[in-house]
């Protein structure tokens, strides 16, 4: 979980991402956001999320997105 | 909820009348072209002919029901308008007979050289004026160009809806109810411009009528028979290199003036004998007559109508001389006046 | 049929009064024979195209989803006695079936569009490059047929495939059903591209006649015929001036091509939106909104999520998503940190694939080189900004009151619209070194002076400048307000309002707007007969 925020505050230095939860409904994420954030986690975690998973309920908030990392590293 | 009804009802009424009033602000009022305004002219004294003319500029350049009234004492009307093609005559008749039973009826046969719709300017200047009625519906049916709709006649606000920001004086003062521009739908024209040579245009290869053209004359002659009118046809006795009479044509309608015993008036080769002088009877070089010229016709025409088809000299009839010795004055007063401009 | 064509209002009239008198269960179908009915108008040769399109998308659906169901059944039967990686791997290879019937699907429908659209415009490109390397013969150019709303059908039913093929939606199973999706006539010309899941229920469920939305729908048509024919249509004859004459109107008259053809595309597209939104409320469905106040946008960003809607959408899920995170992708970025370093290195794949998106979204709006460059210009502008966003950042931090203040959110505002125009008129000019080149005449050929002169040599007289000027202005007014409210939602209980507001509006249509052929008095003037 540190790591990701590490990871989601290097992209936007003044939000804070721990108390957050409509990222991308509010618009603090955009597009090219998250697909930095896919590949950085690709490399942190070497989980691959795929593009059918990219909707805002799994972007929304860093706990959403940490449950997501973690139901692509159990299959 | 009633009341809602109640407003919405109210606001279509006003949006309804002010819609009306829009449209008679920019349809058009021809006082510059008046032949625009000539189809609508008629309503106001349709009743009482005896004779009735339809056709195009021929007619209405042509013939003076003041001078047949002056000299005869024969009723009649020009239901004519620029380019009025065969099938626009078919129905503005069919359209008059709902007012009046004429004795005879005459048509001019230069727009029978028309077969096919020509232009929208003159579609609307001989439709428009025509009140609503199943003939109105299928004169605009038989004339639309291509680029013409229904509903651009049903509305004319949609079609003239540009003029809002090109209105004159007139549009606003004739928006109601615009004076007659025609004495009994002659428009006068007092100018003089001599013809002084007749130049013949080239033969044309096909010098047959449309047939189009010819089953609306057919049509005509049978609404006529049917109705107990007396058909007679004319060719004004104008003949010029831009409207030609060809001989082709001519020889079709002596043949079908014979097969079907319908009398046909050719004047062209009449004019020594009717007395028109080219040099003074015309006031575009001979495309058409001049009011000089028009009164000789009409005289020389009318006294054919009472010989030859035993039209009504109606002097006697005190009403109906009444209403012509009033469209009289106001004839020789509009004559004096255009000559006096003229000078 | 045109949306402004008299024709196109009678079917309207005689469509609603149908809807609401047949039987509740009746009106879908009802819809897809009107849908049907409005398409063949524009040739019965494009009627198949589109026919083809459901069949084939129908077929690859159903497939799909029985891939998925048979994948539940069988592993809720064999869940006993499997092992976790086996299910693993039984549902990988399942998966991997049902992507080769979607690839399938997507060469057939992207193959027609590609081979109809883009064929002509890579003959050519070939020609040229062949003409270039001496070449003497050539290919000729065929003359293919464009069927109307192509582009965005396709793109509809090639979402709906990814769609269900992701399990975000289920496969239709009646196939007119699925045709009436495909074909619903409003948004059949110029979108908004739907999604099944959000569409879909709505077309077929029953709908009564509610009159706030019926009302509200027909408001809203009403303000769509008035952009489109009071503003759009007039500014459209200058505009074929601007540019069929451009090399002799440039400097100043390319910035003004470049603010009539914002309002031009801007009336015309949201105005035909507000029709085809307006139809289908009026019908009682709701579609997305495709524009929401682009010309306020302070970034160019903003402005993308805000200028038609359902096309960005559509390219950020269907291509930029899976183009980046695809496994080639994921393998270059490895790549690149490690050769690169982090900082660079993770930047390739993103910008690939926002370079790819662009350039397709490009070629989408046409087969042309013109077309291409403006989607890699606005590209190139989204990264550009994107790299200077670290400065932006410093910047409002040390001038925090000046960059929070009303005249620099306006400053943006301006900016990025003029920007926006700028990239935008290479539509407008249709050729990349034309268009350039009246670029650069806006600095160098100073005329200024000519200005008053020129601008009535466009065709437009005084009175449609006035007409147009006010246009704009209440088409601002309007969107200044609808931005913070519903005035429609808040008109509908001042009905005496409503009915003033709107029966000006009507009046307005009717006498300012540019259509039907323009009265000419010349043509109504005798002419010797």
């Amino acid at each position: 979980m540190e790591k990701l925020l590490e990871i989601l505050s290097g992209l936007h230095p003044d939000v804070d991402f721990s108390t957050t939860t409509d990222l991308v409904d509010d618009g603090i994420l955009d597009s090219l956001d998250i697909v930095t954030l896919v590949t950085e986690i690709h490399a942190e975690f070497d989980v691959t999320i795929p593009a059918e998973e990219i909707v805002p309920e799994n972007f929304n908030s860093a706990d959403a997105l940490m449950a997501l990392i973690e139901k692509l590293d159990e299959e | 909820m009633k009341k809602r009804i109640l407003i919405a009802v109210c606001a279509i009424l006003l949006l309804s009348v002010l819609l009306g009033l829009l449209q008679a602000l920019v349809v058009p009022k021809y006082r510059e072209n008046p032949e625009g305004a000539l189809t609508e002219e008629y309503y106001a004294q349709a009743g009482g002919h005896d004779v009735l003319f339809i056709g195009d500029c021929e007619v209405y350049e042509s013939i003076v029901p003041a001078i047949l009234w002056e000299e005869y004492g024969i009723s009649s009307y020009v239901r004519g308008s620029g380019q009025q093609l065969v099938w626009q005559s078919y129905y503005l008749l069919e359209d008059s007979l709902r007012y009046e039973k004429p004795q005879a009826v005459v048509f001019n046969v230069l727009a029978l050289k028309y077969g096919t719709p020509q232009s929208e300017a003159f579609n609307r200047m001989t439709i428009d004026g025509m009140k609503w009625s199943s003939s109105k519906v299928n004169s605009i049916r038989a004339s639309m160009t291509e680029e013409e709709s229904f509903v651009d006649y049903l509305f004319p606000l949609l079609r003239f809806h540009s003029r809002i920001t090109d209105l004159s004086a007139d549009d606003f003062r004739y928006i109601f109810d615009a004076p007659a521009v025609s004495q009994s739908g002659y428009l006068m024209q007092t100018g003089i411009a001599p013809m002084t040579e007749v130049q013949r245009p080239p033969r044309t290869l096909d010098e047959t009528l449309p047939e189009t053209a010819m089953d609306y004359l057919e049509k005509m002659r049978v609404l006529c028979e049917k109705n107990g009118v007396e058909l007679i046809l004319m060719k004004a006795p104008t003949n010029s290199w831009a409207y030609w009479w060809y001989d082709g044509w001519e020889e079709q309608i002596v043949d079908y003036a014979e097969e079907k015993q319908v009398s046909y008036y050719n004047f062209i080769p009449l004019c020594d004998e009717i007395g028109i002088d080219w040099t003074t009877d015309t006031y575009d070089e001979g495309v058409h007559l001049n009011v000089y010229g028009a009164e000789k016709l009409s005289k020389y025409f009318g006294n054919i109508l009472v010989k030859d088809h035993a039209i009504s000299d109606r002097r006697s009839d005190a009403e109906l001389a009444a209403r012509w010795n009033a469209l009289l004055c106001s004839y020789y007063e509009q004559k004096k006046e255009k000559e006096g401009a003229e000078e | 049929m045109l949306f402004t064509s008299y024709g196109f209002i009678a079917f309207l009239a005689v469509l609603f009064l149908a809807y609401y008198l047949v039987l509740r269960k009746w009106q879908w179908g009802l819809l897809l024979a009107a849908s049907y009915f409005f398409y063949a108008f524009a040739g019965l040769d494009c009627l198949i195209f589109i026919f083809l399109t459901t069949a084939s998308a129908y077929v690859i659906a159903r497939l799909m989803d029985r891939g998925h169901r048979k994948e539940a059944e069988f592993l809720d039967q064999h869940r006993a006695e499997m092992e976790k990686e086996e299910r693993k791997k039984y549902k990988a290879t399942q998966k991997k079936k049902r992507f080769r019937i979607l690839l399938l699907g997507l060469v057939l429908l992207f193959g027609v569009l590609a081979v109809l659209k883009y064929t002509g415009f890579a003959l050519l490109n070939l020609n040229a490059l062949l003409g270039a390397f001496g070449a003497e013969k050539a290919f000729s150019v065929p003359d293919l047929l464009l069927p109307m709303g192509i582009s965005f059908y396709i793109f509809q039913t090639t979402g709906y495939l990814i769609d269900v093929y992701r399990a975000k939606t289920v496969a239709e199973k009646n196939p007119a059903r699925l045709a009436l999706f495909v074909s619903f006539f409003p948004q059949l010309v110029q979108g908004p591209i739907s999604r099944h899941s959000d569409l879909a229920a709505q077309l077929y469920a029953p709908h009564d006649f509610d009159r706030r939305g019926f009302t509200s729908g027909i408001q809203r048509i009403l303000w769509g015929y008035f952009k489109k024919l009071v503003i759009a249509d007039r500014i459209l004859v200058a505009m074929r001036v601007l540019v069929e004459s451009a090399e002799s109107y440039r400097g100043v008259y390319v910035l003004l091509l470049i603010l009539l053809y914002s309002a031009q595309i801007y009336a015309d597209f949201t105005g035909g939106m507000d029709i085809t939104i307006g139809i289908a409320e009026s019908l009682g469905i709701r579609l997305k909104e495709n524009f929401k106040h682009p010309f306020s946008s302070k970034s160019t960003k903003e402005y993308w999520n805000r200028w038609h809607i359902t096309m960005g959408s559509w390219f950020t899920d269907y291509v930029f998503y899976p183009l980046s995170v695809c496994r080639p992708m994921m393998k270059l970025s490895t790549f690149s940190r490690r050769v690169l370093g982090a900082k660079i290195g993770k930047r390739i794949p993103v910008y690939l694939a926002t370079v790819v998106t662009w350039f397709l979204t490009g070629l989408w709006h046409g087969a042309g080189w013109n077309f291409i460059v403006w989607g890699l210009l606005n590209c190139l502008v989204i990264l550009v900004s994107q790299e200077l966003e670290p400065l932006y950042a410093k910047f409002r931090k040390s001038a925090p009151r000046l960059t929070s203040s009303w005249g620099y959110g306006k400053f943006m505002a301006v900016r990025t619209f003029l920007l926006m125009g700028l990239i935008r008129s290479l539509d407008c000019y249709r050729d990349v070194g034309l268009t350039f080149r009246q670029w650069g005449s806006m600095l160098t050929v100073w005329n200024v002076g000519d200005f008053s002169r020129g601008v009535m040599t466009l065709g437009l007289d005084l009175a449609d400048w006035i007409i147009l000027l006010v246009g704009c202005l209440v088409m601002a007014v309007v969107a200044s307000i609808t931005a913070k409210t519903d005035l429609r939602e808040r008109l509908y209980d001042k009905p005496i309002l409503s009915w003033v507001i709107f029966g000006t509006l009507l009046i307005a249509i009717l006498l300012f707007g540019a259509y039907g052929v323009g009265y000419d008095a010349s043509q109504f003037i005798y002419n010797q007969f």
